[in-house]
């Protein structure tokens, strides 16, 4: 997961994923925020934010994935699991979802 | 908002690579692109990347400019750059906003402040999904003006200040570097912390009227070293929009992809739908197609020959043995196009020098002629000024008589003969 600026024309920069920011806690429940949009590619997918005009990027569809599956889980965790994401792999979502919270682009949900 | 089905890329067969390398080989829509709304304009810059001045009568109309919003809204673009010209001169101006916005395309527009006052700014600061970026191109007016035109830097600032009384924060201030601004970038800082905008920091590219004033305004070598030290001190703080990569044979690169988007990620779209490869390439060489053709913009993004062929792999050429080819990659398509170097060479702005050198040994009619110029006419006491001024000749304020007859006598449309022809004036 980076959030880098786009080529030309950025709206706004956003930081370069931070190896040192904390990583999401995975036991939460965490959703989508209702105001960025997800639009899938190859790598991955773009995320805009409309209200912070912060374009970030998914580097793989896996991210994708979990960040889709969010909203449908108790925990972001379980989020991961149900999109197949290992155990091996998990501390890198946690990094990659801490970014995407400190961009408001995941936000914390009231658990159901 | 919900995430919508998206048209599956034909190229699936292909590996998936670093994400400089996707973007590289194009995606089936622009991540964001720029829109001239007009090329009216009631300024004149001298380095204007679209010649703007006067209105084009095959100007998209409101319908059809909505039209665009809704095909950009299908594709997934999530926002636009809207510039001009000066866009806010169109009568239809925030209805287009409005409807932008309304239809999950966000909105940056550019504009040169005069038509910001009080009330729009307090109406642009309750929105969340338009951000502004007001032009200034000197830290003083003394150097602002001289680009911009008279009472410009004042237009701008006060624009500002409207913004900030509404309490619009990290509106972008956006900066043309310049020979002669290039000393003023701590005071350009300082504007933009005053009125908690943030400073955006553009290359002057040789395009539309930049073509004719290039020579004189573009940063001489040291002053390129000297942004891009200032560039990395400031990092994240100062916006690029990704101009400066050519000064990455420097060292470190800059923050952002540091790859040239033209028609693989990014595009413009000219006021009367006419589809770029990016906001500096205004040319028939550049031209992938117009949106008012069947399949719309669509079909000129994924299918235009030109824009099918920038995202092939390209020729590094004369680059090719330079071991920061991979930082800088050639640099800046429209520069090396409009100063009339080769497309597979160094930029002329090469950190290195070797554009320099190319740019001294090429003849002048290598330049390209340009494609379209909206320039506004002059009047005729204008072009007697004009070429007045270009022999070092100062008019007296009210003209002798005889030059006064001499002038309703000139010819409607300017030409080739010497507005001055026959007249004496006094020279000091």
């Amino acid at each position: 997961m980076s959030t880098v600026t786009p080529a030309s024309e950025p709206d706004s920069a956003t930081p370069v994923s931070d190896p040192r920011g904390a990583g999401v806690d995975l036991g939460q429940p965490w959703t989508l925020s209702p105001q960025v949009a997800l639009r899938p590619e190859r790598f991955g997918a773009l995320a805009y934010h409309f209200g912070t005009r912060r374009l970030s990027f998914l580097k793989s569809p896996q991210l994708l994935a979990v960040v889709e599956a969010l909203a449908d889980h108790p925990s972001a965790r379980e989020a991961c699991r149900a999109v197949g994401v290992t155990d091996a792999e998990l501390p890198t979502y946690e990094h990659a979802l801490g970014t995407l919270a400190r961009t408001d682009m995941i936000v914390p949900r009231s658990p159901a | 908002m919900s995430t919508l089905n998206h048209a599956t890329p034909a190229k699936i067969a292909r590996p998936v690579g670093r994400l400089v390398d996707e973007f590289q080989s194009g995606l089936d829509a622009p991540i964001c692109l720029t829109w001239e709304l007009t090329y009216a304009c009631n300024l004149a810059c001298v380095h204007c990347l679209s010649s703007s001045g006067r209105r084009d009568p095959r100007e998209l109309s409101t319908d059809e400019c909505k039209a665009v919003i809704d095909e950009l809204q299908r594709m997934q673009v999530f926002y636009v750059n809207i510039g001009g010209g000066e866009p806010t001169v169109r009568k239809d101006f925030w209805e287009l906003v409005d409807y932008a916005t309304d239809h999950q395309v966000g909105v940056k527009f550019s504009t040169n402040g005069s038509r910001i006052d009080a009330e729009v700014a307090q109406k642009l600061a309750a929105s969340d999904y338009v951000d502004v970026q007001i032009s200034l191109d000197g830290a003083t007016a003394e150097v602002n003006d001289y680009v911009r035109g008279p009472g410009s830097y004042d237009t701008a600032m006060t624009a500002m200040q409207h913004l900030a009384d509404a309490g619009f924060e990290g509106f972008k201030l956006s900066v043309v570097c310049t020979r002669q601004n290039i000393g003023q970038l701590d005071e350009f800082k300082a504007i933009a912390d005053r009125y908690k905008a943030q400073l955006r920091l553009t290359r002057l590219r040789p395009s539309g009227r930049g073509a004719d004033t290039w020579d004189e305004l573009h940063p001489l070598p040291h002053q390129q070293k000297e942004l891009y030290d200032w560039l990395v001190a400031h990092g994240e703080d100062v916006l690029t929009g990704d101009s400066f990569f050519h000064l990455a044979a420097y060292g470190d690169a800059l923050p952002g992809l540091n790859l040239c988007g033209a028609g693989r990620v990014v595009c413009l779209i000219d006021p009367i739908g006419d589809v770029y490869a990016c906001p500096f390439a205004i040319h028939d060489e550049f031209l992938a197609g117009n949106l008012r053709s069947e399949g719309g913009f669509q079909k000129v993004w994924r299918e235009s020959e030109l824009f099918l062929e920038l995202r092939e792999p390209q020729s590094a050429g004369a680059c090719n043995s330079c071991q920061f080819f991979d930082k800088c990659r050639g640099g800046c398509m429209a520069a090396k196009f409009f100063t009339g170097l080769p497309m597979d060479g160094p930029d002329p702005e090469c950190v290195l020098g070797h554009g320099e050198q190319l740019l001294a040994d090429r003849g002048d009619d290598l330049l390209p002629k340009p494609s379209k110029d909206y320039s506004k006419k002059l009047s005729k006491r204008q072009r007697l000024e004009q070429a007045a001024a270009e022999r070092g000749i100062t008019l007296p304020d009210v003209l002798p008589s005889e030059v006064r007859a001499g002038i309703e006598q000139m010819p409607d449309r300017a030409c080739d003969e010497n507005p001055l022809a026959g007249f004496a004036v006094q020279q000091r």
